[in-house]
């Protein structure tokens, strides 16, 4: 028998008894409809606490440098000078599981405003992205530094709430100057308040500035004297006489020839940064952006098969965990929830299956009569049940996805659309429909025909 | 030429320990184009003979032929084969579809054989059906609105959409007035002559019994009488 044929077979057996099918597939539907309310609800409410756990900065992995060591004495971790901007730029360039990086340089100094006077737990240099890496995005006042600061070294920085507290008290900060080790630095904004990290350090107590301006400015290595690449150079630099006459050739050693400069190299010092921050695109991520950075910084520092990573990654493992487990906590309960009420909506229609069954015994000895096999007979029976099955699965879900609805526009629970949700309720509601239908089905299979046609 | 051909046919019900022999050694022949009457009271194993004859219940020993095949030791599924193919069956209490027109009703056989015919198609042939047994007017009520001659009138063009040689009728005028099952039984007699259709009518009712042209008496499950 054909597919469309069976349908329509099952539809018309269903339509002769309207109100019966009608309260039958209520099960399912109600079934069907409160799976999506609450998949949806649940999905909304996961991802919002996704959200606030993200917020906290669990999807962030922390780039250091390796440690120094000298004469057998090593520095600790995060000691060596091998983290460059370049190698900034190529993370987020090449790395496709990481959203946003920020590199890092770090000050500890005194900041002065007028006759007040304090040490930030951090003075962070950074660039713009370093708010969105913490999503950090929302600002109380004012306005976050450009790219553009940050590449011309723009004395120009951003106070958290507790720096504010005590420097200005209840004035409003932004568009006064402060000083930082004798520099100023105009305030253009002010970060929204944040609290106490995991381990309980404030993290309001922080000033945001371009990390070119921290760098050259502030911690007073300038960009020349870092980049110095050869000896008759430097002499050029300290050499007073050059201001006296600009464009004189007024070294008072002889210069290198290139020959000679190729034959003495000096080891070349890069511009290095204290830490590279990067977010991955989501908690999931983490392993893939963890695995892609080291690739690209291997590559980037030269470093050979066997030897060991001159850096070091943290992610925030703790975090992360407690984020997952949290997630498949609320999917199971879910699941069971859904389980349940599909179970009771299936016992509805087999329970119902087996009286159409007994009351269409003269019905199925007739169609054994003029030539039905017996799988025929289950095909038809099942099918009933699974065509149910499936208007009701179609309905529950009509009414689950306005449930939701209504539930998003009255109580403002945080809801999600969930294409996967009514994937599964279509599936389930069709596997309901065949693993309740069976029995009854095989039971009017297994009739016999002469029994059947004599049956009152 | 035989159409149907019984040998020795013995069929025996078990209740509980015991056997009960519904037939006890039937032996039988039906020619093509015959229109035959099996009488007996209730309980003489008239209708389990119709049954095994219809291919709807197999004999516990015995031989039977039809057109030349051997159809009592076929498996359930081949012998449905067989029923929708070569027989058709016209019963006491009609066995319609309730809430189905009459045309839905009479095509539902083809449903489990003609898979590649057309819906269209279908319909087409159900409702030449109809015609031929002089249903014109009535193709799409449903058998609560037609009265008991006109539902049997669909059952037989039911049992008649595949066009089988053979057609059995159990008690077909059982719940008919008199004028009624007269007219009916004229119809069998007519598709008998007109269309060469082998009939054979299982009946207690001599009345009924004498309309066709040879007369099988059936007595605790042996043939007592047979006369044309």
């Amino acid at each position: 028998m054909k597919i469309h044929r069976t349908a329509k077979t099952a539809f018309q057996a269903l339509m002769r008894n309207p109100m019966r099918a009608v309260l039958t597939t209520l099960g399912i539907i109600i079934g069907v409809g409160a799976v999506i309310t609450m998949m949806e609800i649940g999905k909304g409410s996961s991802s919002a606490i996704q959200k606030s756990i993200a917020n906290m900065g669990a999807n962030t992995i922390l780039i250091l440098p390796g440690p120094a060591a000298g004469g057998g004495v090593s520095f600790g971790a995060g000691t060596a000078m091998n983290l460059t901007p370049k190698d900034y730029e190529a993370v987020l360039g090449e790395c496709t599981s990481v959203a946003s990086a920020a590199p890092i340089v770090r000050a500890r100094t005194q900041v002065v405003y007028g006759n007040r006077n304090w040490i930030p737990a951090s003075i962070i240099g950074s660039t713009p992205s370093f708010l969105e890496v913490r999503n950090w995005m929302n600002l109380s006042e004012g306005e976050v530094f450009t790219d553009r600061d940050v590449l011309n070294a723009n004395k120009v920085c951003l106070l958290g709430q507790t720096l504010v507290r005590e420097l200005f008290q209840n004035e409003s900060p932004v568009g006064k100057e402060i000083r930082i080790k004798n520099v100023t630095f105009r305030v253009i904004g002010v970060l929204a308040a944040k609290g106490a990290n995991m381990v309980g350090s404030d993290q309001d107590d922080i000033l945001l500035a371009p990390w070119t301006t921290i760098k050259y400015r502030v911690t007073s290595t300038s960009l020349v004297t870092s980049n110095v690449t050869s000896a008759s150079d430097t002499s050029f630099s300290v050499n007073t006489l050059n201001r006296l006459y600009p464009g004189g050739e007024l070294s008072p050693y002889p210069k290198q020839s290139a020959v000679q400069t190729a034959n003495n190299p000096m080891p070349v010092r890069f511009t290095n940064v204290d830490q590279i921050m990067a977010s991955a695109v989501s908690t999931e991520e983490i392993p893939n952006a963890m695995k892609q950075i080291t690739e690209v910084l291997r590559e980037r520092h030269r470093i050979r098969q066997n030897e060991p990573n001159d850096f070091n990654l943290r992610d925030m493992t703790e975090m992360t965990r407690t984020l997952a487990s949290t997630t498949t906590l609320m999917t199971n309960l879910l699941l069971f929830v859904a389980l349940i009420s599909l179970v009771v909506g299936g016992v509805g229609i087999m329970n119902i299956m087996l009286v159409s069954v007994t009351e269409r015994t003269r019905e199925i000895g007739l169609r054994m009569a003029v030539g039905a096999k017996s799988r025929d007979i289950l095909r038809q029976f099942l099918a009933e049940s699974v065509v149910l099955c499936l208007v009701g699965g179609g309905i529950g879900i009509l009414l689950g996805r306005g449930g939701s609805y209504l539930v998003k526009l009255f109580l403002n629970w945080p809801v999600e659309n969930s294409i996967g949700a009514i994937a599964a309720a279509v599936i389930v509601s069709g596997s309901v429909g065949i693993v309740f239908g069976f029995y009854p089905a095989w039971k009017a299979s297994r009739l016999d025909p002469i029994e059947a046609l004599r049956y009152e | 030429m035989k159409l149907i051909e019984l040998k020795n046919i013995i069929k025996t019900y078990r209740l509980g320990d015991m056997d009960v022999p519904v037939l006890r050694g039937i032996s039988l022949s039906i020619s093509s184009g015959e229109f035959v009457a099996l009488m007996g009271s209730s309980g003489s194993g008239k209708s389990t003979l119709m049954n095994i004859m219809g291919c709807l219940d197999r004999p516990t020993s015995g031989e039977y032929w039809f057109d030349g095949q051997e159809a009592g030791s076929l498996s359930a599924d081949e012998r449905a084969l067989f029923r929708n193919r070569s027989m058709g069956f016209v019963f006491q209490n009609f066995n319609l579809l309730p809430r189905a027109s009459a045309v839905e009703n009479v095509a539902m056989p083809l449903t489990y054989t003609l898979e590649h015919v057309t819906d269209k198609e279908v319909r087409k042939r159900a409702v030449e059906m109809l015609l031929h047994v002089g249903l014109h007017d009535r193709l799409e009520h449903q058998p609560s609105q037609l009265s008991g001659g006109q539902q049997q009138r669909v059952a037989i063009a039911r049992a008649l959409i595949n066009r089988p040689p053979v057609l059995f009728a159990d008690e077909p005028t059982g719940n008919l007035d008199s004028a009624t099952s007269k007219e009916i039984l004229e119809m069998f007699n007519q598709l008998n002559k007109e269309d060469g259709i082998t009939i054979i009518i299982v009946t207690h009712d001599v009345i009924v019994a004498r309309h066709a042209r040879r007369i099988i008496s059936i007595a605790d499950g042996l043939i007592v009488d047979d006369k044309t």
